[in-house]
């Protein structure tokens, strides 16, 4: 069987079990800094609950959620999704949260979309993806450049945390920019 | 003389009236040129039992933070235009706009340009946000000039994010701040 459309250097993309890992994602959701960076909403105290809610919410069109897991020992260490996708036009939203404090900065996350930029273009025959970060995660815009991405301009102040203004950074790449790795 | 949000001098806000207003919004969608103006999502023309529904969904997906105007003539109680809010995140004080001016016969006469202020002073200074975000598309000249008019910088370009009559074209976005608006109310400049 040819599982490579799924299988990385490090981590492979997996389908996310409601019974099995919500338990773990509403864990990593503790830690304030991780859920800030994942979404400009308020962050709150997570429950189980709606974990496993948000985990068993059927899976629509324009929506492509991953478990990334890593290769050595099959451990979920954060989740990858494609979201929003145009088909009438190729484009799509890409969110990816590396939820387990040991596997950050090694190039477990690097390798996750790298996976998610072959899905993307490789299965679904996107024409280009695109992504929002804080400016101040400059970790992850760092993996976002190595993958290909490319810095399409900023919106000004539009995080305001700890009393403080930042950027939100926007970046896309196109199927002709993105080199299978 | 007291502050009025809702009342310009050609055109005054008013809340959407499915009764009243539904025709002439499905007029407008059989238009593919206001719509590829004005709309992401690919054309498609709808009957007013549709806009009814369209619009009930909007709020309710956009619970009680959904602001949405009909632009109505003062001379005669007209609808000509809508301008609409989404997408607020209110612990950050941002949100995104949209608006359209239906019929080729009301553009480039100033109403727009009026909706647009009032529009403004209602985000700024009754919802208290800190910034707006406007959208439109590389091929859109007129929103454009209309956006850099009214103050808005262009601060993201994403390339070829819709395809449109046989090639691509750059999703513009454009952001004000409440300081930058508010600078330009002292100086005089409307």
């Amino acid at each position: 069987m040819d599982n490579s459309l799924f299988t990385g250097r490090l981590v492979r993309l997996a389908a996310r079990e409601p019974e099995n890992d919500a338990a773990t994602i509403a864990a990593w959701d503790r830690d304030t800094e991780y859920n800030r960076l994942l979404s400009v909403e308020p962050v709150l105290p997570p429950r189980l609950k709606d974990a496993r809610e948000m985990l068993e919410r059927p899976i629509k069109d324009r929506f492509f959620p991953f478990g990334i897991r890593t290769l050595a020992d099959d451990k979920l260490i954060g989740f990858v999704i494609l979201m929003n996708v145009n088909h009438v036009y190729g484009d799509a939203f890409v969110g990816i949260g590396m939820g387990d404090p040991a596997y950050r900065g090694k190039g477990y996350g690097t390798d996750a979309m790298n996976l998610v930029l072959r899905f993307a273009f490789q299965e679904l025959n996107l024409h280009r993806v695109s992504l929002d970060a804080v400016a101040t995660n400059t970790r992850a815009v760092r993996s976002y450049e190595k993958c290909g991405f490319v810095h399409e301009g900023q919106t000004r102040g539009t995080e305001f945390r700890n009393g403080v203004r930042d950027n939100l950074v926007c970046m896309g790449i196109l199927r002709t920019e993105w080199k299978d790795r | 003389m007291v502050l009025q949000l809702f009342e310009g001098e050609k055109i005054r806000f008013a809340a959407f009236d499915a009764d009243k207003d539904a025709e002439v919004f499905s007029k407008w969608t059989h238009d593919p040129e206001y719509l590829r103006l004005t709309e992401y999502e690919a054309a498609r023309p709808l009957a007013p039992f549709h806009i009814k529904k369209k619009f009930e969904e909007m709020e309710k997906e956009a619970g009680r933070d959904f602001y949405f105007f009909v632009i109505r003539t003062q001379e005669d109680d007209r609808a000509i235009g809508f301008v609409h809010l989404r997408w607020i995140e209110w612990n950050h004080g941002n949100a995104h706009f949209n608006m359209g001016i239906g019929s080729p016969d009301d553009r480039r006469k100033g109403l727009g340009s009026q909706a647009l202020q009032m529009f403004l002073r209602y985000a700024f200074e009754e919802l208290n946000l800190y910034r707006l975000t406007g959208h439109t598309f590389e091929y859109n000249d007129g929103a454009q000039k209309f956006l850099e008019k009214h103050g808005f910088q262009l601060e993201v370009r994403r390339r070829e994010a819709v395809y449109r009559d046989g090639r691509y074209w750059d999703a513009l976005s454009y952001g004000i701040l409440a300081e930058e608006w508010e600078a330009k109310q002292v100086s005089g400049s409307k």
